[in-house]
């Protein structure tokens, strides 16, 4: 297991010294994070980072997660693409079926802790048990331009928290509570983000028959149509046709989503004729992941809708050029033409990828600067210090708290 | 080597830490980010005039505020992005005459390019107001003498710097900031206070403050 300290080599002893005195002042509260899968998925990912830290810094940190069966997952996976914005035709039916399945969770699972820490829409309803302690929920995904029938339903859940989490401005709206903009985290430690030898990363291009005789060009996320992999396909292709390179589309599908296999499909569909199409489909191997992204020339993130986008971050810290959408909280992690290129459409992207293969040297600077950016305020230190201001702001209603 | 004076009191170093808390206040045009900058809470003001300090430390060391990113950026209207840029943040120890001279900019701008009123940002790039909450705590790290300071200084966050530094101007509502004060006043020290305080804080990126700031104090030491 990861200790605390050693992060320090990469942002100073004197942070880690601000994370200690946090952790004091938490003594005595007890944290229970919430959430619906324990693998796959960036919240699963964060927490089984964040929740040893936690402990270790002295914040007493549970973790739950709730039941649910197929029927209830497709319903939350329902609401999950309609927040995004995405047409969906959703019943009284879905409604009903989420509220039974939260009614169980509600009779079974336990929220004594001081702080109830929800995350995304599926546990949402357990705030029913609400007593006279402090229950913050934590929005990971876009919510910028949602169904209104769906929202409209959470809100009835969301006014009775104290306190709403976003991953960027753009989500937020006028709310009766408090809601903080706290962005999501890699860990340079992990097996996505450390460092690896290079016959490391030439064993997993030997693994997947890809060869390094041309530019590759990849997007590693979910197989999920909002990560819109059937565009990068398409972007991909208009590339092709002045730069001679090859594509490699991997990622896998997480316990909740069960509409991946079917996009998996579809992105299969689309590639068949290209024998430079590389289309993997991952068990949750984090090595393997960060091997694909060190051996990248270019990587893209042309998602449609993006509660964060945390590969962008994973592909910056690795100091790789990056095409991505300028949707959710890209952004954020990429200010254009500085550390990566934005696009909003297929030949946006296209365009861009084919500026970055032809320009190694800017492409090379976009990555360097982007590797600093992330060092400064994607790393997960800065994570953990921002939770542990949330869980003291429910007891701080000020502007400037002096502890 | 100049004989070192040791205070009575240390000087005990603090960091701030913040939190971004969203408002759900946007705009979408300028006469909507006119409105709403004369009314959102001073810690909003603070906000986006301050935060490129500590988030983009390896940019470029020009004190870039939100506003003029946006207005710039988003709208498009590059001469008011300049004035806005160009607002010398120094000059301003409270947020109220830093507010005050924000819209004003943006006042007479507007009087002399009433086209301007009609840009609007796209869907999705409207300007967010958020405001900084701010958390103070002591930490662990204390100075007796000028050598003390100077290593402290080598080694405690930027935060703890930036605290000093920027939030102290505004705290004490004067030009100077923590730690020229107990120079000159624990130390006996006026005219390495004085140099301290002198110099504009905002045209440096935070590391290299930290790196002048050790400068000066270490080269006070050696005489």
């Amino acid at each position: 297991m990861v200790r605390i300290e050693e992060y320090i080599p990469w942002v100073g002893q004197a942070v880690i010294d601000d994370l200690r005195l946090l952790g004091e002042r938490l003594k005595g509260k007890v944290i229970q994070h919430i959430n619906s899968t324990p693998v796959g998925g960036g919240v699963a990912e964060i927490l089984n980072r964040m929740v040893p830290l936690l402990r270790e810094l002295g914040v007493d940190t549970k973790w739950g997660v709730i039941k649910g069966g197929e029927q209830f997952f497709e319903v939350t996976k329902k609401f999950h693409n309609a927040l995004h914005g995405r047409a969906e035709e959703i019943t009284q039916r879905d409604f009903e079926i989420f509220m039974e399945t939260s009614q169980e969770n509600i009779e079974n699972v336990n929220t004594d802790a001081d702080i109830i820490f929800i995350h995304d829409p599926q546990p949402i309803a357990l705030i029913k048990k609400k007593a006279t302690n402090k229950w913050l929920w934590r929005c990971h995904i876009d919510v910028s331009d949602p169904n209104e029938k769906v929202w409209g339903f959470l809100m009835d859940f969301i006014v009775r928290y104290d306190s709403a989490v976003f991953s960027a401005p753009a989500f937020s709206r006028r709310l009766p509570i408090r809601q903080f903009l706290i962005s999501p985290s890699i860990d340079p430690l992990s097996d996505k983000n450390k460092e690896l030898p290079q016959e490391m990363i030439d064993s997993v291009l030997r693994k997947y028959n890809i060869k390094k005789d041309k530019p590759i060009v990849m997007q590693i996320s979910r197989f999920d149509s909002l990560k819109d992999p059937v565009g990068v396909i398409e972007a991909y292709l208009q590339v092709k046709k002045y730069i001679n390179c090859q594509l490699v589309l991997a990622g896998g599908t997480a316990e909740d989503d069960p509409e991946g296999f079917k996009v998996l499909e579809e992105v299969r569909e689309k590639a068949k004729n290209d024998p430079d199409s590389h289309i993997l489909l991952l068990s949750q191997n984090d090595l393997e992941v960060n091997a694909l992204q060190r051996a990248s020339d270019v990587i893209v993130q042309k998602s449609l809708k993006e509660g964060f986008g945390l590969t962008v971050a994973e592909a910056l810290w690795k100091s790789k050029p990056v095409v991505a959408s300028n949707v959710g909280g890209i952004p954020l992690q990429i200010k254009h033409k500085y550390s990566g290129l934005l696009c909003h459409s297929i030949e946006g992207a296209s365009f861009a990828i084919k500026q970055l293969l032809s320009s190694p040297a800017y492409a090379k600077k976009l990555g360097e600067n982007g590797r600093e950016h992330i060092k400064n305020n994607f790393l997960i230190t800065r994570h953990l210090r921002d939770y542990m201001l949330l869980f003291l702001s429910l007891y701080h209603p000020e502007d400037s708290v002096y502890l | 080597m100049t004989e070192l004076i040791r205070a009575k009191e240390p000087f005990k170093f603090c960091t701030r830490l913040h939190l971004s808390e969203l408002t759900g206040l946007r705009a979408s045009t300028l006469g909507q980010l006119l409105a709403l900058i004369k009314e959102v809470p001073a810690s909003c003001i603070y906000h986006h005039t301050h935060r490129f300090l500590q988030q983009h430390q390896y940019l470029s060391p020009e004190p870039p505020n939100d506003f003029a990113y946006w207005v710039t950026d988003t709208l498009g209207e590059d001469e008011l992005g300049e004035r806005l840029v160009s607002i010398d943040t120094m000059q301003y120890s409270t947020i109220r005459d830093l507010r005050e001279k924000i819209s004003s900019t943006i006042e007479n701008y507007l009087k002399d390019s009433p086209l301007a009123k009609l840009k609007f940002a796209r869907s999705g790039e409207e300007f967010h107001f958020i405001k900084s909450v701010n958390f103070i705590l002591p930490t662990n790290y204390v100075a007796y003498d000028s050598l003390e300071f100077a290593e402290v200084l080598k080694k405690i966050t930027i935060d703890s710097i930036y605290f000093h530094i920027f939030e102290a101007r505004l705290r004490l509502e004067k030009p100077t900031n923590d730690f020229s004060c107990w120079i000159e006043n624990s130390l006996g020290d006026k005219e390495l206070a004085d140099k301290i305080s002198g110099f504009d804080p905002y045209t440096r990126t935070l590391e290299d403050l930290r790196k002048t700031l050790v400068q000066i104090i270490e080269k006070r030491i050696s005489g």
